[in-house]
């Protein structure tokens, strides 16, 4: 607490050095995120590429497979090794690659035809988006909460509670999916199955569709947040009980402070590292909540890339991968902005580093 | 070293992880070479419930015992079912004249006696579809067929090719189970091909826990190599390799290993190779971890002492560093198993895993469980046992990771 006094009672003339500080510090880091971003479009551009075989060939016989007349094969290859820029050298391939990401031009998707890649997955992010933080936010939260009533009580959480979401956490997220169909949707038919809404609706703004979307939302999310209950609580009942036994807690203590006062303050001193802890586990857990969400056959990038895969659909592929490592690459740089925004002292250490 | 590892085995933690770890290990050793089936050959058809399975016309054939046992409650729980019931009671409120709350589904010899006093067949039924009417009466009489305890004659053809009694079967004859000639017990019922869950199960345990060992110490020896390298080395070259693997630690490792998956061939991605490309792709938390190890070593007293007396670099590193490093190492190689063996079952998911004709793993049979719909099937078996197994593995090497932590750590205890 000393330290958030100090670092808001510095003068004027000080705020504006350490204000130039911070975005000195801030811009270094968006660079890096920038840089690594450069990196992993050139992965994504370099590694079905590195792999032996001629997916053109393979994709000309699979659109020509009816047709006997060789001049068609031909023909195909011919207008996908243009289509792909794959007659040009390497070097040259990228950069026509990366101009055109940032021209938002993903290619044309081969299973859907005519359909841009750009536009399918326009139609999937929101869906994904819509799930992924609300659930991994409300794990968390509820995976803090859990850790530190576990800390504060111990007893029957500790033995019963806490080891049975530690159990459900080992769980990938596609399994626990299996089970919550299973149970809910096949033996007590209170969920509907898979699905965004129900079939018979199309997207619009009316109150019937609106509630259908809320109904097939339950069963992903709360798999989603089941699944990172665990791993937060674990991580925040060892911070709790490390910060309950520290000198302060004891000063307040003899001074007489009221306990759910020290609590409170124990509490949001141990979560401050557990926001750490957030951005770490988004790269691990988007894969496993990715596949959950095919499980589900919920609309997002999980189940269309699943189709891309399934059709050998390349560009739509090579668009899902791309989006979803700028999805965690910008909520690994959004966590560590709030973390220095909401600990001053991880702030100063940060720029120390530097 | 010894002694840390007998603390380790006082541990409850870690010695609970590891029993469990043994056990399955144990299991998927060696239950399929006890086992009678092997794990990709197709004994059923589809999705058949555990149990045992045993031949009919053997049944015929053979000479049975009489029982002083009421026969026929366990002949009408095998007949009816809830949703027969439901659809009995149905009929009964709607035209038998029955209120509602008299009738006690629990209750089956009077909710049979209340369907026998008021059905019949030629109530006119207003409102059902004559196929509905058929289906009730067929019911009505499959009823009747069970609770008939009177003998059964079985009828053959004879010479002349007419048909005769061959033999007559009374209704409280019995026989035992164990002395029929054709009888196979699946313990776990059979999957969409047919295939013995419990013997495909304890093989996919096998392959998926040696793609997850494969997978843990080709990570954890790029990840020691690099974290050793950057920090002992230092300057440029530690500057290069934290560079690379801050970037690997952010690109998610789901994405790479998709992309590299996606682009061998099929027929080529053995269940090595998948072990192989998970390796790959998970050494960087190994990395930057060993790398701080490291660089907290590098300044100690012992170091300095070996680089003054002359020692050389893999010298040093194997004497002086790598004794200290190795509860980590080991922590690291725990972890990387658990999630190599996650990532094989999200690529098989996905349809990016081993070969599916060559082998199964816990992936692949999670894989054809959603594709033949086994949850919407109510074939539970055919993958909660599954889903079950995959937990326990990453739940016992949890544990082992956790209980190691503590005895490395003291101040973790509490």
């Amino acid at each position: 607490m000393r330290h958030i006094r100090r670092a808001f009672s510095v003068s004027t003339f000080d705020e504006v050095i350490v204000l130039k500080g911070y975005l000195k510090y801030y811009g270094k880091r968006i660079m890096w995120y920038v840089l690594t971003l450069v990196v992993a479009v050139f992965l994504n551009f370099l590694l079905p590429r590195l792999m032996p075989g001629d997916p053109v060939q393979q994709l000309a016989a699979q659109a020509t497979a009816g047709s006997t007349d060789p001049t068609v094969y031909l023909k195909t290859v011919e207008q996908y090794t243009k289509e792909f820029g794959l007659d040009k050298s390497l070097p040259e391939q990228f950069f026509i690659y990366v101009g055109n990401i940032f021209q938002g031009n993903l290619g044309t998707s081969l299973s859907k035809y005519p359909r841009t890649v750009t536009d399918i997955l326009g139609g999937s992010i929101g869906w994904t988006l819509a799930l992924q933080i609300p659930g991994i936010i409300v794990g968390w939260f509820l995976g803090n909460l859990l850790g530190a009533i576990a800390a504060y009580i111990r007893k029957s959480i500790d033995t019963v509670v806490l080891p049975i979401f530690m159990f459900i956490s080992n769980m990938p997220a596609f399994g626990l999916a299996f089970i919550m169909i299973f149970i809910f949707s096949n033996k007590l038919g209170i969920a509907p199955s898979g699905g965004g809404y129900a079939y018979d609706l199309v997207p619009n703004f009316s109150m019937e569709f609106v509630g259908s979307v809320l109904k097939y939302y339950q069963m992903p999310f709360w798999t989603m947040v089941l699944i990172s209950i665990g791993g937060q609580a674990i991580g925040m009942r060892s911070m709790s009980i490390y910060e309950l036994n520290a000198d302060y807690v004891k000063y307040s203590r003899f001074l007489g402070i009221k306990d759910h006062k020290i609590v409170m303050y124990v509490f949001r001193n141990a979560m401050l590292p557990q926001i750490t802890g957030l951005a770490m586990s988004f790269g691990t857990m988007i894969g496993g909540n990715l596949v959950a969400e095919m499980v589900y056959s919920y609309p997002g990038i999980g189940t269309t890339m699943f189709q891309a895969i399934n059709t050998r659909d390349y560009p739509l592929l090579s668009g899902c991968t791309l989006l979803i490592t700028i999805m965690v690459l910008i909520a690994n740089l959004v966590v560590e902005i709030l973390y220095g925004v909401v600990d001053p002292r991880v702030k100063a250490a940060q720029m120390e580093t530097e | 070293m010894l002694r840390q590892i007998k603390e380790a085995f006082r541990n409850p933690k870690f010695l609970v992880g590891f029993i469990l770890f043994v056990l399955l290990l144990l299991m998927a050793i060696f239950y399929p070479m006890i086992s009678m089936y092997e794990p990709l050959t197709y004994y059923a058809t589809s999705f058949e419930k555990p149990g045992t399975y045993v031949n009919i016309l053997d049944i015929a054939n053979s000479e049975g015992v009489k029982l002083n046992v009421d026969t026929a409650a366990g002949r009408l729980d095998s007949v009816l079912t809830d949703d027969q019931k439901e659809t009995m009671k149905d009929w009964l409120v709607r035209f038998g004249g029955v209120e509602e709350s008299a009738i006690d589904l629990e209750d089956s010899e009077s909710f049979l006696k209340l369907w026998q006093d008021n059905y019949d067949s030629k109530n006119p039924q207003k409102g059902l579809r004559t196929a509905d009417k058929k289906a009730v009466a067929r019911l009505d009489k499959q009823l009747t067929t069970a609770l008939n305890s009177d003998s059964i004659d079985i009828a053959g053809k004879n010479e002349e090719g007419e048909l005769e009694v061959v033999k007559s079967i009374p209704g409280d004859h019995f026989i035992n189970a164990g002395s029929v000639g054709n009888s196979y017990t699946f313990p776990l019922g059979t999957d969409n091909f047919g295939a013995d869950v419990l013997t495909k199960l304890t093989s996919s345990i096998r392959v998926s826990l040696r793609i997850g060992l494969v997978a843990g110490l080709i990570g954890t020896a790029i990840g020691l190599t690099i974290g050793l390298l950057a920090g002992f080395l230092g300057g440029w070259v530690d500057n290069f390799l934290t560079f690379v693997t801050n970037i690997f630690t952010v690109i998610p490792s789901f994405v790479i290993l998709v992309l590299i998956s996606n682009a061998v061939s099929a027929s080529a991605r053995g269940a090595t190779m998948v072990s192989v490309i998970i390796g790959l792709t998970s050494w960087p938390w190994t990395a930057r971890s060993v790398r701080s190890q490291v660089l907290s070593l590098r300044g100690r007293d012992h170091v300095n002492l070996s680089k003054l007396s002359g020692h050389s670099m893999p010298r040093i590193i194997l004497q002086d560093i790598l004794p200290y490093v190795a509860s980590y190492v080991v922590m690291a190689m725990i972890l990387q198993i658990s999630s190599g063996i996650l990532a094989e079952a999200q690529l098989s998911m996905l349809g990016l895993g081993p070969n599916t004709s060559t082998t199964t793993t816990l992936g692949i049979m999670m894989n054809w469980a959603q594709q033949y719909s086994a949850m919407q099937s109510n074939s539970w078996w055919a993958f909660v046992p599954v889903v079950i197994s995959i937990t326990l593995i990453t739940f016992s090497l949890n544990l082992m990771n956790t209980g190691l932590d503590q005895v490395f750590n003291p101040q973790l205890r509490d």
